[in-house]
């Protein structure tokens, strides 16, 4: 199983998430992680959806996005495209424990965006692997809450999708 | 102009060359009913909106055009969804309008609320919730659009009570006949010519080429240009059951349907080829089932319109992304290079004579399939056909001769038990001047019957046969064949006196148990152009499989 990055650009009308996120039910593929926003074209919408499965179920997903009407142009990233995601989370931290964790958020390049007397909240932007380790780190601590964007992508370079 | 969103639907249909819309009201389409007088549109009142679905979906089959149904939200709209779902299933170009309640109370569960765009995503080519009263010109247009290019499909346009009710100063140019421009809709791909090369390269030096011919060909009105290819090429066709009809089922060439309940030279023919085509057809479960061991001995070649379908299925050696008719021109260009081999046409042949002759003695019981056969002849299959689902329906698509394109209607993809009869009503409207039958089983024909209200309120004839065997047919030969014969809700008893229940409505029937009495009985199913039910005693152990004739026996 492989995973892939879907970038999907969609009329930015109601509805129209909901239209994208049933497919993936219907047909039974599997969604990792799912992140939307207005594109540079108040209009446009851009879905990014990582998806895990082999070639044809890449393929199926993006020839039947491609069918709904709301959608305008559908492109499987390159793999080494790159790919960012913001979490925050919330991990138990009083003192002493408080100054490993600031070290540790230190050594990631965390923000540390609150804090109180038992906790500390962070802010973590970075690829999967950069996100994963760093919570891994702080699970010792005790993770009371996290919240993730989903993962976001552009291709590198001049590639651009474009669009009528 | 000073137009009301029922305006604005009515008038954008009229510009779409709609004529006709079956339908219920209700509170919330009420606004649309109130206008209708004022347009060239008639209205056909049904008795259940999935007949009004049906109906529009036969409609459309027989024009050519878009068939257009109209229900109230909530229950009105939930009854619409089978009729969408069955014309999604075999991509039939369809727009169905429902009410709404108002914009103010979307969302707080009001009086028959239903979000029926929601409901409908999985079964819809696309749909609409209008929010605005501006857009609802356009989106007609477009919802027609839509339904009626590329791989057509079912559209539906949802219009709250106070949009449809309300009025706006509209300067929407309604004589405007450029198509809309949908920037994620490109509904004809254009394949190029030098695609075709490799394909035709493959069919001339197949030792066993066969053609799979599917709906597409019927939907892009290619079968004139199909018949052609085959009486030049000379290969052997097989066909999907919406495929029925692509070609006449009598042509030598053609070897019937394939799949579970098709017949065995068609299904042999399928498994022995070398160079399989497919032609606007999917390979779905029913058609083709061991995909795996098709894909073994042979290449693959698909075409169709819908990128979709590519690889969905199966795998394929070569494709194409085309609309049959391009296709077909295409092919036909280089048709005369290709000649198939006769041994292999020899061979279907063999296979082909191996089928048993109907059963034609007098017993206690009709034949169907004899039955159907010798209306065919006696018909020179100069009818329109439809059928309900379960064993009449195979019956029909085994024994009965079909010529002409489109002439047979049934519902393959979804199976809607119930179709039949609304499908007669639609067809016999397009095409006042046909001969139109329904074959049914007598348990379709009770999910629908109440539409034959609705023939005798529009005077729409519907020539009708019955096949009585006082069971769910299909179900119980099933049970028969996979449940050890553990027969478990699949009797009819409590069924209405058929002749008594068509004569409340005024309709003459017949009743006949014989095969020697099929003649006359044909005869008085067409003496006059009158609507007529023919109920025909039916054993209830006949089973589908058609070449073998034989009866199942309980044991
Ligand atoms: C709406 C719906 N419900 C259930 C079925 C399952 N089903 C398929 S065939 C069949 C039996 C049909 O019986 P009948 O109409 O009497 O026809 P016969 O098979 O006897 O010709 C049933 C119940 C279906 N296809 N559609």
């Amino acid at each position: 199983m492989n995973k892939y990055i879907i970038s999907v650009l969609v009329e930015n009308h109601a509805g129209v998430l909901s239209k994208v996120v049933a497919l993936f039910s219907r047909r039974g593929f599997n969604i990792n992680s799912l992140a939307v926003g207005e594109t540079q074209d108040e209009t446009v919408s851009r879905i990014t959806i990582e998806v895990s499965g082999d070639e044809y179920t890449v393929d199926q997903v993006s020839k039947q996005l491609n069918k709904l009407i709301d959608v305008i142009k559908v492109k499987v990233l390159n793999q080494d495209c790159i790919k960012r995601e913001l979490i925050l989370v919330k991990v138990n931290a009083p003192s002493p424990a408080r100054q490993e964790v600031v070290q540790i958020s230190d050594v990631f390049r965390a923000k540390i965006v609150d804090i109180s007397a038992q906790t500390l909240t962070l802010e973590l932007t970075g690829a999967e692997t950069k996100t994963e380790a760093f919570l891994q780190m702080l699970e010792p601590f005790g993770i009371l809450e996290l919240a993730r964007t989903g993962m976001i992508a552009l291709e590198r370079g001049t590639n651009v999708i474009t669009h009528p | 102009m000073l137009m009301t969103g029922a305006d604005m639907i009515l008038k954008g249909l009229e510009k779409n060359g709609v004529s006709v819309i079956f339908g219920y009201p209700g509170a919330a389409n009420c606004p649309i009913y109130d206008k209708i007088p004022e347009y060239n549109i008639q209205h056909i009142l049904v008795r259940n909106e999935q007949g009004a679905a049906h109906m529009a979906n036969a409609y459309a089959r027989v024009t050519g055009k878009v068939g257009v149904c109209t229900a109230t939200s909530g229950p009105g709209a939930t009854n619409l969804i089978t009729g969408i779902a069955t014309a999604y299933m075999d991509s039939i170009p369809l727009v169905a309008i429902t009410g709404q309640v108002d914009t103010s109370l979307i969302g707080r569960d009001a009086f028959q609320e239903v979000d029926i765009t929601g409901t409908t995503i999985s079964v819809c080519k696309h749909n609409y919730l209008v929010e605005d009263i501006k857009d609802l010109p356009r989106i007609i247009d477009e919802a027609v659009y839509i339904a009626t290019t590329g791989r057509p499909g079912p559209v539906l346009v949802d219009v709250p009570m106070n949009i449809s009710l309300s009025s706006t100063d509209c300067n929407y140019d309604f004589s405007c006949a450029k198509p809309p421009v949908i920037r994620g809709y490109n509904p004809e791909p254009v394949a190029d010519k030098s695609e075709f090369d490799e394909i035709v390269t493959l069919l001339k030096t197949a030792k066993r080429p066969l053609i799979l011919s599917g709906g597409g060909i019927i939907l892009s009105k290619a079968s004139d240009a199909f018949r052609n290819f085959i009486k030049t090429s000379k290969i052997p066709v097989v066909s999907t059951m919406t495929g029925i009809g692509s070609i006449e089922t009598d042509n030598r060439l053609y070897y019937g349907m394939v799949g579970s309940h098709g017949v065995r030279v068609a299904n042999y023919a399928l498994n022995k080829s070398d160079v399989l085509l497919v032609l606007g057809a999917r390979l779905g479960d029913r058609a083709v089932a061991h995909l795996t061991n098709l894909k073994t001995n042979k290449k693959i070649i698909h075409i169709d319109i819908d990128p979709a379908e590519i690889c969905k299925n199966i795998a394929v050696d070569i494709s194409v992304i085309s609309d049959a008719g391009f296709a077909l021109q295409q092919l036909n260009s280089h048709a005369g290079k290709i000649s198939c081999p006769d041994e292999w046409v020899a061979d279907l042949d063999r296979v082909k004579s191996m089928d048993k002759p109907y059963n034609t003695d007098d017993g206690e019981f009709v034949n169907p399939k004899y039955l159907l056969k010798k209306l065919s002849d006696r018909t020179n299959s100069d009818v329109i056909i439809t059928t309900e689902v379960g064993q009449n329906q195979i019956w029909t698509a085994n024994a009965f001769t079909v010529k002409n394109a489109g002439s047979f209607i049934t519902s393959a993809g979804f199976g809607t038990m119930g179709y039949g009869l609304p499908a007669a009503i639609g067809a016999k409207f397009a095409a006042p001047d046909k001969t139109v039958i329904a074959v049914m089983g007598d348990g379709s024909f009770q999910m629908d019957m109440c539409e034959l209200g609705t023939m005798s309120q529009w005077g729409i004839n519907v020539k009708m046969i019955l096949f009585k065997n006082n069971r769910l047919g299909m179900v119980r030969e099933l049970q028969w064949s996979a449940y050890k014969s553990n027969y478990s809700g699949v009797f009819l008893d409590g069924s209405p006196d058929f002749a008594k229940l068509v004569d409340a409505y005024g309709i003459k029937s017949k009743c006949i148990s014989k095969n020697s009495e099929i003649d006359s009985a044909i005869d008085a199913l067409l003496s006059d152009d009158k609507s007529f039910l023919l109920i025909v005693n039916t054993d209830p152990l006949e089973t589908c499989q058609v070449g073998f004739d034989r009866k199942e026996h309980e044991k």
